[in-house]
């Protein structure tokens, strides 16, 4: 990756955040704790790794994306926006009456969106049955899916995981957003999930566990995915819940909570201040 | 119907999936370790590659299925009742309902004449969870021949289908030949004046059955097979309560939002009529052979006969 391409995908990271923020203080509603924490993520699918197209969302052969946990919206949504598929003022009318965007992701209303989850554990599956109909019909795209550390205490995950490892689907690529904490507290003290990599790779698959903000990080470790023949291939990324906006990292209490009118505009400024200064590099 | 030829109505489904299955390369089905039992194993026979069992995890096929649906797949799920409904219900509310994929559920072992497994497998509730999701078509065959004739129009359906299958081999009437099914029409098996007996699944060859007693004795009841429980044949219903003023309905299903309170509902709104509901009274099964279990919670002929008599002398 060349500096100016990372440099871009900072830059649009930083928008992602800017309008997590913008759209959950406007829905006085949502979660950006786990949306900031794939901001960079978000940026690298819709910048880099995946084949799709705004001007024709629906075309066959594009690469699936599936928001597992649902409930990071925001961040999905803004990138959709960013990259082209609906306008970016209309991330102002995040779960408002009347507004396609959803509080959770909506396939059928929602451009760019291709499952309909936010009951959590079922993204990986529908993934899954994605993956398998694309083999089926040689259809040469990918799959993705987003998953939470604190979703994968879902039991249906793991039947996913046995699945996918099961029918060898190697154009499925699991991410799961380590940032330690779920609505209740660290995943550790709530209900531990870990070891996540050993486990996953006791289920069959290749995994690669990096930091989720290094953007080098994530290049490798889709290069890797794309590679792997005949195994599905999980990235566990260890992030910063809420990263980006200093009085929202690591803290629980942003999981589900809509900055107000006071924290929008502290949050606002630290990222245009962070955005100026990458655009200003 | 002793002379009568008697096949369950899930092979029906098999021999449905196979057929179909020739047709259409689009169709693909999964299971969850009981394709040899709902049947879907008969397709997979003929089309290794598009058939795939899930293993004991429900809730991933449904929502698997879903996503396949999401390339353009026709997805047909299967397990038991108990399990496609009840264990997958949240997954098939979200991923299937929600999203209106093409997802057809193909639910074997439903009722108590699943017998001897008893209560934890006599599925009596699938009919009320199912129709509770928005969108969703809700049927339930009364033979074989109506099963495939019904797998077949809900390949044709665009959006989401629950068929409930039984276990049990039961008398075929329908000729495959001729007859022709449309979802959500009801189809008038025998005409009648006094009460209207409303029926599905294994209970409509009990009411024709009924429908003979109660002719002997002077009661003229109209027979109705409702395969479709949703959407719900309001026409014939409503014909049925102004022309012969009683309704009973019978189904193999407790009587809490099933056939007959979907029936009620219609009627109290539109043409207020007395009703008598037969189904399981708010209770769980158990184990015994089927028919034992059937005469024993009055899902057979001689009880519904004589509801339906008391019911026309009151």
């Amino acid at each position: 990756m060349t500096d100016n391409e990372k440099k871009a995908l900072m830059v649009n990271a930083c928008k992602v955040r800017i309008g997590i923020i913008e759209s959950t203080h406007a829905a006085k509603a949502g979660h950006p704790g786990g949306s900031l924490s794939a901001a960079e993520l978000f940026a690298y699918l819709y910048f880099k790794e995946l084949n799709v197209d705004p001007g024709d969302p629906r075309k066959p052969d594009r690469d699936r994306f599936v928001l597992s946990k649902g409930h990071c919206a925001p961040g999905l949504y803004a990138a959709l926006a960013l990259r082209g598929f609906f306008p970016w003022e209309d991330l102002k009318t995040l779960r408002h009456i009347g507004s396609y965007l959803q509080g959770h992701p909506d396939m059928k209303s929602i451009p760019g969106v291709d499952m309909s989850t936010g009951s959590l554990g079922q993204g990986i599956s529908a993934a899954c049955g994605m993956a398998l109909a694309a083999k089926l019909q040689n259809n040469p795209c990918r799959v993705y899916a987003l998953l939470g550390d604190g979703e994968i205490q879902e039991g249906q995950v793991w039947e996913a995981f046995m699945f996918a490892h099961h029918y060898k689907l190697d154009n499925l690529c699991a991410v799961i957003d380590n940032n330690g904490l779920q609505i209740d507290g660290p995943v550790d003290q709530v209900m531990s999930p870990y070891p996540i990599g050993e486990k996953l790779r006791a289920f069959g698959w290749e995994t690669a566990e990096i930091d989720g903000h290094d953007y080098d990080a994530l290049e490798g470790a889709f290069a890797q995915a794309r590679a792997v023949k005949g195994r599905p291939f999980a990235i566990i990324m260890k992030t910063v819940k809420g990263k980006g906006v200093s009085f929202m990292e690591n803290q629980v209490g942003w999981h589900g909570k809509a900055p107000n009118d006071e924290q929008a505009e502290l949050a606002l400024n630290e990222l245009n201040a962070q955005l100026a200064r990458l655009e200003a590099v | 119907m002793a002379d009568v030829k008697k096949i369950a109505t899930r092979t029906g489904y098999g021999e449905a999936l196979r057929e179909l299955g020739q047709a259409h390369e689009d169709i693909v089905v999964f299971d969850a370790d009981l394709a040899g039992s709902t049947q879907t194993g008969v397709f997979g026979k003929a089309f290794p590659n598009r058939h795939f069992n899930c293993g004991i995890a429900e809730a991933n096929m449904m929502a698997a299925a879903a996503g396949a649906a999401s390339m353009g797949m026709t997805a047909f799920a299967s397990s038991f009742a108990m399990f496609a409904a009840g264990r997958a219900y949240e997954q098939v509310r979200n991923s299937i309902g929600y999203t209106g994929l093409n997802v057809k559920i193909g639910a074997s072992h439903g009722g108590i004449s699943v017998g001897e497994d008893g209560a934890s497998h006599q599925c009596l509730e699938d009919f009320a969870l199912m129709r509770s999701i928005p969108g969703m078509v809700v049927m339930s065959p009364a033979d074989a021949v109506e099963a495939k004739a019904m797998v077949k129009a809900a390949y044709e359906h665009e959006g989401p289908v629950y068929m409930r299958f039984g276990r049990s081999p039961v008398p075929v009437f329908h000729d495959g030949e001729s007859f022709r099914f449309e979802i959500g029409k009801g189809e008038v098996m025998r005409d009648g004046t006094d009460v209207a007996i409303i029926a599905n699944g294994l209970l409509v060859a009990e009411a024709v059955e009924a429908g003979k007693l109660l002719a002997d004795r002077g009661v003229s009841a109209r027979i109705i097979n409702m395969a479709t429980i949703k959407p719900l044949d309001g026409e014939l219903v409503l014909k049925a309560a102004e022309e012969c003023g009683r309704i009973v309905t019978c189904e193999e299903h407790s009587v809490i939002g099933g056939l007959g309170e979907a029936v009620c509902a219609l009627l109290c709104e539109k043409c207020p009529t007395p009703v008598r509901r037969i189904g399981i009274n708010d209770v769980f099964g158990h184990s015994g052979p089927a028919a034992a279990l059937l005469e024993e919670f009055g899902l057979c002929a001689a009880n519904i006969a004589k509801v339906a008599e008391e019911f026309t002398k009151q």
